[in-house]
C-alpha cells in the first residue's frame, strides 16, 4: 500500500490571532506553528497504521518553505517513511493542491490522506481540489476505515449521522475523529527522522483566484449579561423581548 | 451569465441548507445583474418550490441520490458550462464541501468557503467574507476566476417568498457510472441535524452521567431545539458522537446556543463562537465559557434547567 499524506501548518489553536497594520497578513509574531492536528492525529497515524498491517510506504508531503521544515520532522518522527517539500508559501488553497497534485500524479499512490479541514482557514478546500486534478473519488470526513486486499470500507460523518461506502483504490480522503488516535513521537523515532532526507521540489503550476483582500477582527463581545439563578423568567424574558430568539 | 445553486437532496428530498443556498444564490443574482438557477440531482421533493425563493429555474439531472462526489462534480460541472454559471453556489455540508473545491479546480477558480456575505462586485470579480482561525478573525476573498465557487455556512441566508413556484425543467446530462458504492446512510430521523439546527441546547460533564438528560433533552423539545455535548461527554460515550460540537467535532453556527455544564476551553468555543446568542449556565462563575456568552447564570444545572423549562413552556402558552 503507498500512502500519500498531504500536511499543512497552522497556528497553534490557543494562538492569539494578529494581522499587520494594513490587516492584510498574519502577523506571524509570536504565533506557534503546528502540524494541523487533523493531519497528524487522523490522517498521518491511520496510514501509519494502514502501512504497519498491510506493507507498503507512507510518504508525507507539504507546501512551505525550509522554515516549515520542523513540522516535516515531526510527520517522520511518528513514522512516516519518506518527505517531499514542495519549495513555496502555500498562498491558496488551488495553488497548493496544484502543487500536490502535480507530485502525486506520476506516483500512483493507493490513497491520498489529509485531515479534514485545517484549523486556520477552515475550508476543507484541498482534499476535494486534489481528488478532482487526479480525477479521482474523494470521501470526506472519513471516521472509520478497513482495508481487504484493494476494497476499502470507509463511514464519514454526514449531517446527524454516518454513511458506510465502499470503493477501490486509488482515492482521495479527508479524516476525522475516530480515524485513528493521536501517537507520541517516541525516541527512535525522533532519532531517524533526523536522517531522514526531505526531498526538495520547485512550484510548478500557478493560478491566483482566490485572494485575501482583507482580515477583520471580530466585534468586542459585549460583555455577559449575568442573571440570578432565583429569577429564571428575567433570562427567559430577555431572550423573548431583548435577544428576541425564542 | 449566472449564478448556479446546487440544491441537494441526499435523501431525496430538497434540505433545508439548499433552501438556503438557493437564497443565498437570488440575493447574490441581484447583485451581479444576474439570474439565479437551481440544480437538482435525483430524486428531489420540493424542487419546484425552490421558485419561490428565487429561482428563475429548476432544473433536475436523472442520477442516482447515492452521493459520489466525482459524479455529481461532473453533473454541476456540464450544467454550468450550459447554463454560461459565473458563479456556483453550495451548502457547506457534507456534500457541497465535497463538491466545491472539485469544482474551482475543475474551472481553475476562485472559491470561498462557509462564507457569511453576500457578493459584493468589484470589476469582474466579487469579494465575499468568511470566518477564519476558528472563529478568531473574518478574511474577505476577492474571487477572480472566469467562474467562482462559494460555499454557504448554515443558518445564516434566510429563504423568503419572492415569487412563484417553478416548473422543474430536465437537464440532459449523462452521468459517469460512480465508483463509490453506498452501502448504508444512519441518521437521526425526527429532529434537526446539529449542523443545520437554529437552536441548539448542549451540555457537558457537569451533567454527572448520561442518566441525566432527560432535563437537557425537555428543555430542547419545549424550544424545538436540537441537543449536542461537550468532547469528554462524547468521548466516554454518554452521549453518541455526532452530537460532539467544538473543534474536532461538529461547528456549528445556531440562533441560539445554551451551554449547560461546559466549562469553554478554547477547542469547545471554536465549534460554537459564531453562535447569535450564547446563554451559559454553570455552577462556577469563573468558567471560562462566560466571557464568551451573552447571558449567563451560576447555578445548580439540575434546579436551573427544569425551572428554564418551564418558564418557557409559560412564555410559549401565552404567545
Amino acid at each position: 500500500m503507498k500512502i500519500l499524506v498531504c500536511i499543512s501548518q497552522t497556528p497553534d489553536t490557543t494562538a492569539k490571532i494578529k494581522f499587520n497594520a494594513e490587516q492584510t497578513q498574519l502577523d506571524a509574531n509570536g504565533v506557534q506553528f503546528i502540524m494541523n492536528p487533523y493531519d497528524e492525529w487522523y490522517a498521518l497515524v491511520r496510514a501509519i497504521e494502514l502501512k504497519e498491517q498491510l506493507g507498503g510506504e507512507v510518504t508525507v508531503i507539504h507546501v512551505g518553505t525550509v522554515a516549515n521544515d520542523p513540522t516535516i520532522r515531526k510527520a517522520l518522527a511518528i513514522g512516516a517513511d519518506n518527505a517531499v517539500r514542495v519549495d513555496s508559501e502555500a498562498s491558496s488553497s488551488l495553488f497548493t493542491a496544484k502543487q500536490i497534485a502535480a507530485y502525486a500524479k506520476g506516483e500512483n499512490f493507493d490513497i491520498v490522506f489529509f485531515g479534514k479541514e485545517t484549523i486556520d482557514y477552515n475550508g476543507s478546500e484541498v482534499p476535494a481540489m486534489v481528488s478532482e486534478l487526479l480525477d479521482l473519488p474523494y470521501i470526506s470526513y472519513g471516521t472509520e476505515m478497513t482495508v481487504a486486499g484493494n476494497i476499502a470500507t470507509i463511514s464519514r460523518d454526514i449531517e446527524g449521522g454516518k454513511e458506510t461506502v465502499e470503493l477501490a483504490t486509488p482515492f482521495v480522503i479527508s479524516a476525522a475523529k475516530g480515524m485513528a488516535e493521536q501517537r507520541i513521537p517516541n525516541m527512535k523515532g525522533i532519532m531517524m527522522s533526523k536522517t531522514k532526507p526531505i526531498k526538495v521540489v520547485p512550484a510548478t503550476a500557478n493560478v491566483n483566484t482566490s485572494n485575501i483582500v482583507k482580515y477583520e477582527y471580530p466585534a468586542e463581545k459585549k460583555g455577559c449579561k449575568m442573571i440570578s439563578a432565583d429569577n429564571i423568567d428575567e433570562l427567559v424574558s430577555l431572550l423573548h423581548n431583548e435577544a428576541k430568539v425564542i | 451569465m449566472s449564478v448556479l445553486v446546487f440544491a441537494e437532496s441526499l435523501t431525496g428530498s430538497i434540505k433545508k441548507v439548499a433552501q438556503e443556498a438557493v437564497a443565498y444564490g437570488y440575493q447574490a443574482a441581484k447583485a451581479m445583474g444576474t439570474e439565479c438557477f437551481a440544480l437538482t440531482i435525483g430524486k428531489a421533493e420540493g424542487a419546484a418550490e425552490l421558485g419561490k425563493i428565487g429561482a428563475t429555474k429548476v432544473y433536475n439531472v436523472a442520477a442516482s441520490n447515492d452521493f459520489d462526489a466525482q459524479v455529481y462534480a461532473s453533473i454541476i460541472a456540464q450544467a454550468a458550462e450550459q447554463l454560461g454559471a459565473s458563479l456556483i453556489v453550495f451548502a457547506h455540508s457534507s456534500s457541497g464541501k465535497s463538491l466545491a473545491g472539485r469544482l474551482a479546480a475543475r474551472f481553475d477558480g476562485g472559491l470561498a468557503s462557509a462564507v457569511i456575505s453576500l457578493p459584493t462586485v468589484s470589476g469582474s470579480n466579487i469579494v465575499v467574507r468568511k470566518s477564519v482561525f476558528s472563529g478568531k478573525a473574518f478574511a474577505n476573498y476577492e474571487l477572480s476566476g472566469a467562474k467562482n465557487v462559494v460555499t454557504i455556512a448554515a443558518n445564516t441566508f434566510r429563504p423568503e417568498a419572492v415569487a412563484a413556484d417553478a416548473i422543474v425543467e430536465t437537464l440532459s446530462i449523462s452521468a459517469n457510472a460512480g465508483r463509490v458504492k453506498v452501502k448504508s446512510v444512519n441518521t437521526v430521523t425526527g429532529v434537526v441535524p446539529l449542523p443545520e439546527a437554529d437552536m441548539v441546547v448542549s451540555a457537558g460533564r457537569g451533567m454527572k452521567g448520561p442518566e441525566n438528560w432527560g432535563i437537557v433533552e425537555e428543555l430542547a423539545t419545549v424550544l424545538g431545539a436540537t441537543t449536542a455535548c461537550s468532547r469528554p461527554v462524547a468521548d466516554v460515550h454518554w452521549r453518541p458522537h455526532h452530537e460532539h460540537v467544538g473543534q474536532t467535532g461538529v461547528a456549528i453556527r445556531p440562533t441560539l446556543y445554551i451551554a449547560i455544564g461546559i466549562s469553554g476551553a478554547i477547542q469547545h468555543l471554536a465549534g460554537v463562537n459564531q453562535s447569535k446568542v450564547i446563554v451559559v449556565i454553570n455552577n462556577d462563575p469563573e468558567a471560562p465559557f462566560f466571557k464568551a456568552a451573552d447571558y449567563g447564570i451560576v447555578g445548580d444545572l439540575f434546579d436551573v434547567v427544569p425551572k428554564m423549562t418551564e418558564a418557557i413552556r409559560k412564555l410559549k402558552a401565552q404567545n
